[in-house]
């Protein structure tokens, strides 16, 4: 049995941030979750993903965010309870269908998952999430501990199922991949089947119906507010005349950086979880009497704005900070040494600060940057398109593993923004320019959102190559399948989509597969391409190694290695190929035995034939 | 009690993770409040791991710079890059044997040397333990089990609020069946290797 449904209320667990969510998701009685993966919040669906081949919890892989929220919605307005779990930037995915889900509400419940990233550990902006809440007037809860995941995870649905609206979990890195101890509560029975009330009037938005459908929104708002003000997430805690307003985790820093300073009487927090709408009326009784007020958050200043603005109302003139110069940032994390200066200096507290060790007379670690790994097809079809147009073309790339391919020696990638942009991006290249352009997207991203762009790029006719990198899976969060994926070895009733036939039904006629390991045969299929004016499609598909391992069908490859009678260190094989298999002995090349795949592609590299197979061993 | 502050920084595929886990369960068992963080951005692809684990009182997941208690390195280049996290009362626990990244394998970059720069750390921590884990994980029966040796290796230390015993029930009930034997067996070496 998979340990987050194991029914024993009161048990305690060593549980992750995002299995302490599906755990809370589980007890509320979420019936039916849709999710595309993205760092931090993968490991949330995974869950879903497990459960529901165990129970008759509805989950899916849902092409991008967008879809998800959508087919959750259509769920939801059934009755059932749901969840959608995606990182900050697919919410900008979601938002078109968002911003109006919020008007017509929803009849069962809604909870959407939103994983932020402060210091983009894994991801392309940190946006914060938050601004959203005041975009769509939808309610934000945001935990500071794993325990409190789980728990707010179940109020956040009662909310939902109250208030009749979708409402947003915010976490951070930190929540998401952070593991405490949570108490176990009762699973709730599931409510798989749902009804739909037909009311147009009250769901198809139209202009007549949404003018009346805001004003709707807006009563659940104060009604929203009105809970935030009375909300057990929003507490005061102290009774000192000097004020820290925090959330999520930064309560974390503040709780220990009070203690550790030794002045926790002087001081009056006020722990923010329920955050939009923000609980302004709670904030003015906790203004009152305080002489001055530091707001730890990290991110924009969202509740720095919201506390001034409270103070504002009540008529108090007293010091607000936040962000600026000599106290906290706009970017990237906070951590407790951070938070703990800018307590001290602010309210001129003596304080003892941490004292890390002299380093910098110590050698330099050396660098140790992510590569694509031993034997990953990506790298074979960079090198052979590398091999083809070098840096006369231009590379819009897109997100996954293979934008990894930035990195020398294989360079290929000039322009990475969002999901689906390289195609996008690729158009206004090729026509500001008249250079060749190539735009690389993954098969994930393909059906994320590369569908679209390339529709739009065959009827403006636009002038590029799109090469589709279909390693048949999600590789770069963790192999989630696809709608190209294959999943009959897991007796899923699930259909493949397949890339072809949509890049021709679309309209392309210039598309060639490749196994990218056959580097001739992928030379020549480029090359013939790049004769062709409009747009034309590489499809170059080989599985993933690290994914493959997986499967029913996986057999080891034998691994390769140099033949030092025959090598004379030409060393074409590690300047153009550069897999991390290779490592260099006594200046000669060799080969990790435990590292090499067997995909064979850098043995065509070798102008002596050194590189061979390892010999079966003899029995 | 007060907090106690442990950092394991290590390369992708080392067990940093489980070991992580392993410590959490064994604090989850004897009643420790116990908060820990990972950070492993894209370990498969051969980055860094490091995790973080808060025992007692307190409420943060993370550990500042000079704020760590005990840094365990199972690489020695990782425990020179994690140095700033030590402070004069920080007690250093490091495998000695190299996992040379892939820029340093192909002669782009320099691998430093560790005995110089360890020895260096030595005198400006509580204590530095450097010994070969590698071999002893070999030598129990699977490079895989690097892990279970430095996890006996800090239990001699008593640098974490965790009994030898305590661990290894814990490895006995949490690691996986088929490998429990060679891990108690390298944990044991750990125990008695420093």
């Amino acid at each position: 049995m998979h340990p987050l449904l194991v029914d024993r209320p009161g048990d305690q667990m060593l549980m992750l941030g995002n299995e302490a969510i599906a755990r809370g998701a589980l007890e509320a009685g979420v019936a039916f979750a849709a999710a595309y993966p993205g760092t931090p919040s993968s490991e949330i669906a995974l869950q879903f993903f497990q459960c529901s081949m165990e129970t008759d919890l509805y989950f899916e892989y849902s092409a991008n965010e967008k879809v998800a929220l959508e087919v959750a919605a259509g769920a939801a307005m059934c009755g059932l309870k749901t969840m959608v779990t995606m990182k900050h930037v697919g919410v900008n995915v979601a938002a078109d269908a968002l911003m109006t889900l919020a008007y017509t509400g929803i009849v069962g419940s809604m909870v959407l998952v939103v994983a932020d990233d402060p210091f983009m550990f894994s991801s392309q902006n940190e946006q914060d999430s938050r601004y959203y809440g005041k975009l769509s007037c939808l309610p934000i809860l945001e935990p500071s501990t794993v325990a409190e995941a789980k728990e707010m995870t179940i109020h956040a649905f009662e909310l939902s199922a109250e208030l009749r609206l979708p409402v947003i979990l915010r976490t951070t890195t930190r929540i998401n991949h952070s593991s405490g101890e949570v108490i176990l509560g009762p699973l709730q029975q599931r409510e798989t089947k749902g009804v739909f009330e037909k009311n147009p009037f009250a769901y198809v938005c139209i202009p007549a119906v949404s003018r009346n459908l805001h004003p709707k929104l807006l009563d659940k708002y104060n009604r929203a507010n009105d809970r935030a003000n009375r909300s057990p997430w929003n507490r005061i805690e102290g009774e000192g005349k000097w004020g820290i307003v925090c959330n999520g985790v930064s309560y974390g820093y503040v709780s220990d950086a009070l203690r550790e300073l030794g002045a926790a009487d002087a001081f009056r927090i006020l722990r923010v979880g329920f955050s939009h709408p923000f609980p302004d009326r709670m904030t003015q009784a906790f203004l009152e009497g305080c002489e001055k007020v530091l707001v730890v958050e990290e991110g924009e200043p969202y509740m720095e704005e919201a506390v001034r603005n409270s103070a504002q109302k009540a008529g108090l003139a007293l010091r607000v900070e936040g962000k600026g110069e000599g106290l906290f940032s706009r970017l990237y994390e906070l951590n407790p040494a951070l938070v703990k200066q800018v307590i001290g200096d602010f309210f001129t507290l003596p304080f003892q600060a941490y004292q890390p060790i002299e380093t910098d007379d110590l050698p330099e670690a050396p660098p140790r940057p992510p590569n694509l790994c031993a034997g990953c097809p990506h790298r074979a079809t960079f090198v052979a398109v590398r091999e083809v147009f070098g840096d006369l073309a231009i590379y819009p790339t897109d997100i996954g593993c293979y934008t990894l391919g930035v990195l020398p020696p294989l360079n290929m990638g000039d322009f990475l923004i969002a999901m689906g942009a390289g195609i996008g991006t690729a158009g206004g290249f090729a026509r500001a320019t008249g250079r060749k352009v190539v735009a690389f997207i993954g098969d994930s991203t393909f059906f994320h959102s590369g569908l679209s762009p390339l529709a739009n790029a065959i009827h403006n006719n636009h002038d590029f190559t799109l090469v589709v990198l279909d390693n048949g899976t999600t590789a770069m969060t963790g192999h989630q399948p696809h709608p190209g994926v294959d999943l009959s070895h897991l007796n899923l009733a699930r259909n493949t989509v397949s890339i072809e036939a949509a890049v021709k039904g679309l309209g392309v006629e210039q598309v060639i597969t490749v196994n990218p390991f056959a580097y001739r045969k992928t030379l020549e299929a480029i090359q013939s391409l790049a004769l062709h004016r409009g747009v034309s499609v590489l499809i170059a598909r080989a599985p993933c190694p690290l994914h493959v391992r997986t499967l029913p069908s996986y057999r080891k490859k034998r691994a390769f290695y140099v033949n030092k009678e025959k090598c004379r260190n030409h060393r074409h094989c590690v300047t153009k190929v550069a897999c991390p298999a290779f490592y260099l002995q006594d200046q000669e090349v060799r080969i990790d035995a435990n590292r090499c795949e067997g995909c064979a592609f850098c043995v065509q590299f070798c102008p002596e034939n050194a590189i061979v197979p390892v010999k079966m061993e003899e029995k | 009690m007060n907090t106690s502050k442990l950092i394991i920084v290590a390369v992708g595929g080392q067990g940093n993770i489980s070991a992580a886990r392993v410590l959490g369960e064994a604090a989850l068992a004897s009643h420790l409040p116990v908060r820990m963080s990972e950070f492993h951005g894209m370990a498969q692809r051969g980055g860094v791991v490091e995790s973080m684990v808060l025992f007692g009182e307190g409420k943060s997941y993370c550990i500042a710079d000079g704020d760590a208690d005990v840094l365990l390195g199972f690489e020695p280049s990782e425990t020179l890059r994690a140095a700033k996290k030590c402070s004069a009362d920080t007690i250093v626990i490091t495998n000695t044997t190299p996992v040379p990244p892939y820029t340093v394998a192909l002669g782009k970059a320099h691998y430093p040397d560790m005995d110089q720069a360890l020895a260096l750390m030595a005198g400006r921590v509580k204590k530095l333990v450097a010994f070969d884990a590698t071999s002893l994980a070999l030598r129990a029966g699977s490079a895989l089990a690097l892990n279970m040796v430095m996890l006996g290796a800090l239990a001699k230390s008593g640098a974490v609020p965790l009994s030898p015993d305590l661990l290894q029930q814990t490895i006995e009930q949490k690691t996986r069946k088929q490998q429990v034997e060679v891990n108690l067996r390298a944990f044991r070496m750990g125990l008695e290797a420093v």
